[in-house]
């Protein structure tokens, strides 16, 4: 195929899928943190701020892990396993933290005001923002390229690398996983019992404090696993990083219909693409005004998000 | 008079405070109020002029040591841009010492300010302005060294003009701080409320660093261009030259786009430059505003052209935040100046010790924190008091300084006459001398400028 002259090759079919496939995957990344804000939100009504910030934290994690193993010399097999172990530890350190959060703050403030935990959620956020910069020191760091980013297509037309795909494949087996956890399981029944109504769920015998434990725990443990996709994709971490990254998640979370998790997946796939398309056919300076200004349509006239349902049920 | 402007004050701020639930009262309040409130600009006034007069007469009440000058600098000293302000206060620190902490009859403190905050990574107004304000108001401080960041310049030029304290930078490149014609409507003028002159940059600014980089790309064959810039004063001013430039001189303008320096990544923005198969992306910014990471989008974007920066991003974080691997033999970058492993004569003298001292080979700014310095102490020496308008009427005044950079002095505007550029490459990880450009043209286009303006005035 002869090659386009440059402003007819903005409209290329090869570059408009090109930047659907970069927003699919940004989309994911975003979807994975916004699961976080909706479990969260979904059981104890909460809006816990701290979550980017929690996922700066294991982005730390990672990059302090990844120094001591020295896995950035190890060959291509140890790698992928490293990986793997990268985001058990990740997940673990994270899901632990956020538990340990709720037992000794957010608990004690059960049944005060709705306003004093969330008040508690963005002091707890500094809190981790400092940590992180003590930690990461005021710059930004660059994290070891682990993943190859070997282009997956043959020729140059489509760019679509591992790091990719490793993102995409993972939120996926999130997701389902997560999903099967909440319909199919003990817990997950719990889970939606509590989100209900915890008093009622309580007289039928469900543990209310030990439900909403496992709930930051699995809250945690997922923004573990997207600190590690997303020090593997963007390469860059900071201990600013939380604000922005959780910025665009809970935006996902409200667009899906905050605490449906199909719909924190949704919301995420939504701005990842009107980013990418905005970013594409209208200028990437506008990027941030058109998502926005996408979000307050539609909550105009779905103010309880594309996929939220007005009943209580929430998880 | 006062107890009624101060009850016209409590009232004032009374209307605006009281929440909802006590209405009735604030309806009663405001019922009064409108009866006698002076319109609202004019409380605002006089709201600020208390502390204004306050501040003056605390300021004019300190006694002034006679026997002491302090130089101050305010630079980013926190975020990624700690390396490289680093190696520049040492540089002035170098220059102090080398003065045996003397200038004229004056015994040298040197006080180094922060214009950045932990929390923004980077220099942000509000410090600046501090610095300034902290600057202006110690009778004791001669000259003020700074900023790094062309953006401060803004904020604190127009304040310290007031005093007439001489600020010199070591930095600065945008072209609007000092060139009349060159920046925005009103610029240079609106940084110079008094309408007399007290800031000095010893760095080329970059109506020769855009240009000659334009100059430099056709050179090399470069058929068409990407450009993006980080829309702040500095970064966008040089991309706008690089721009221009490239349409003078035929270079195709494939895109010019802006980013936001908060994004996380450019992904999208990288599929868009590799569409429009450029030879060569040009990016003005500076490391701070996410230089690193477009260069790493680039290259896993699949974007084989080269890719140009400014001196913003002349530092070794800019090649660790991007990764060596990126930039590789196809990253270059401009530098007004000679590198500090190109200094000969004083130059190298100064790279020699600094080696020796602090083990370590010296950033590309460092020398020029080191001759902004030296100026300070010569202005002072030559001034011999400690009048800031003597002082910095004697810095601008210097024609013919023989220093660490060369011959070189300044000109009516206050820029330093020293025209030269250099190319460096990244290679093995590091910055690599590529070559010198001489700005012979450009250097001619200037002064007949300047010619046909005195012949008009």
């Amino acid at each position: 195929m002869p090659a386009l002259p440059p402003h007819l090759a903005m409209i290329s079919l090869e570059f408009f899928l090109q930047q659907c496939l970069i927003g699919v995957t940004n989309g994911a990344l975003i979807a994975l943190v916004a699961m976080g804000y909706s479990m969260v939100y979904g059981i104890i009504g909460l809006i816990n701020f701290a979550h980017g910030d929690l996922i700066m934290l294991g982005a730390c994690l990672a990059l302090s892990l990844v120094g001591a193993s020295g896995l950035v010399d190890a060959g291509p097999t140890a790698t992928w396993w490293g990986v793997v172990l990268l985001l058990l530890a990740c997940g673990l350190f994270c899901g632990t933290l956020n538990m340990a959060v709720d037992r000794f703050i957010y608990k004690p403030l059960r049944n005060a005001s709705k306003l004093a935990p969330l008040v508690s959620a963005i002091g707890v956020s500094f809190i981790f923002m400092n940590v992180g910069l003590f930690w990461l020191g005021p710059a930004d760091r660059s994290f070891p390229e682990l993943v190859p980013p070997t282009n997956l297509f043959s020729g140059d037309t489509l760019q679509f690398t591992y790091q990719d795909l490793l993102v995409v494949v993972v939120v996926v087996l999130l997701m389902v996983a997560l999903s099967v956890l909440v319909r199919s399981t003990r817990l997950g029944r719990a889970m939606r019992a509590v989100s209900q109504d915890p008093t009622a769920a309580a007289l039928v015998g469900v543990d209310v404090d030990r439900v909403i434990a496992a709930t930051f725990f699995i809250g945690g443990a997922l923004g573990g696993a997207a600190s590690v996709i997303y020090s593997l994709y963007i390469k860059t971490i900071g201990f600013q990083m939380g604000f922005q990254n959780g910025l665009y998640a809970f935006t996902a979370a409200v667009l899906g219909g905050i605490g449906s998790i199909p719909g924190a997946v949704v919301g995420g796939l939504v701005i990842g693409l009107v980013r990418s398309l905005a970013s594409a056919y209208v200028g990437e300076r506008w990027t941030g005004a058109i998502v926005f200004a996408i979000l307050i349509v539609i909550l105009v006239f779905r103010p309880e998000g594309l996929l939220g349902r007005r009943t209580r049920e929430k998880v | 008079m006062c107890y009624r402007f101060l009850s016209e004050v409590v009232r004032y701020c009374c209307s605006e405070g009281l929440s909802r639930s006590t209405c009735v009262v604030r309806k009663r309040i405001l019922q009064r109020v409108t009866i006698h409130k002076p319109p609202r600009w004019e409380l605002m006034c006089r709201v600020m002029i208390l502390p204004i007069i306050t501040v003056g007469l605390l300021a004019g009440c300190r006694p002034a040591d006679p026997t002491r000058v302090k130089i101050v600098s305010s630079l980013p000293r926190t975020g990624s841009a700690k390396q490289q302000t680093d190696t520049i206060v040492r540089g002035i620190r170098m220059a102090i010492e080398e003065a045996q902490n003397k200038a004229g009859p004056f015994h040298i403190e040197y006080l180094d300010l922060d214009d950045s905050t932990a929390a923004a990574g980077q220099w942000t107004s509000e410090a600046e302005a501090a610095n300034a304000r902290r600057a202006m108001q110690d009778p004791d401080v001669c000259v003020y060294i700074g900023t790094f960041n062309s953006g401060a310049a803004k904020v604190s030029m127009p304040i310290l003009n007031l005093g007439d304290l001489m600020m010199i930078s070591p930095a600065n490149t945008a072209v609007g701080l000092t060139k009349p014609g060159l920046g925005a409507p009103g610029e240079p003028e609106v940084y110079r409320p008094t309408g007399r002159m007290n800031y000095m940059r010893v760095v080329p600014a970059d109506d020769l660093q855009g240009p000659l980089a334009a100059d430099w790309a056709a050179k090399r064959g470069v058929k068409g261009v990407y450009i993006l810039d980080d829309n702040e004063v500095y970064g966008k001013g040089v991309a706008d030259l690089f721009d221009e430039r490239c349409r003078e001189i035929g270079i195709e303008v494939l895109g010019h786009d802006s980013i936001d320096s908060r994004a996380q990544e450019f992904k999208s923005l990288m599929a868009s430059v590799k569409a429009a198969k450029p030879d060569l992306v040009y990016f003005g910014g500076t490391t701070q505003s996410k230089g690193g990471q477009l260069a790493k989008d680039m290259s896993s974007a699949g974007v084989e052209a080269m890719l140009m920066v400014p001196d913003g991003c002349r530092e070794q974080v800019f090649i660790d935040s991007a990764g060596a691997s990126n930039l590789e033999g196809r990253c270059f970058v401009t530098f007004g100046g000679l590198p500090p492993e190109k200094l000969t004569g004083k130059g190298l003298e100064f790279v020699e010790r600094y080696k020796e001292k602090y083990g370590d080979v010296p950033e590309a700014y460092a020398v020029y924190g080191y001759e902004a310095a030296c100026v300070a102490i010569e202005a002072i020496r030559r001034a011999g008091s400690k009048d800031r308008r003597a002082i910095a009427d004697a810095a601008l005044a210097i024609r013919d300084f023989k220093g660490a950079l060369g011959n070189w002095g300044f000109d009516e505007n206050g820029d330093t006459t020293m025209q030269t550029l250099t190319v460096s490459v990244v290679k093995n990880g590091r910055f690599e001398f590529e070559e010198i450009l001489e700005a012979d043209r450009k250097n001619n286009a200037l002064e007949a400028d300047a010619d046909g303006g005195k012949s008009n005035q």
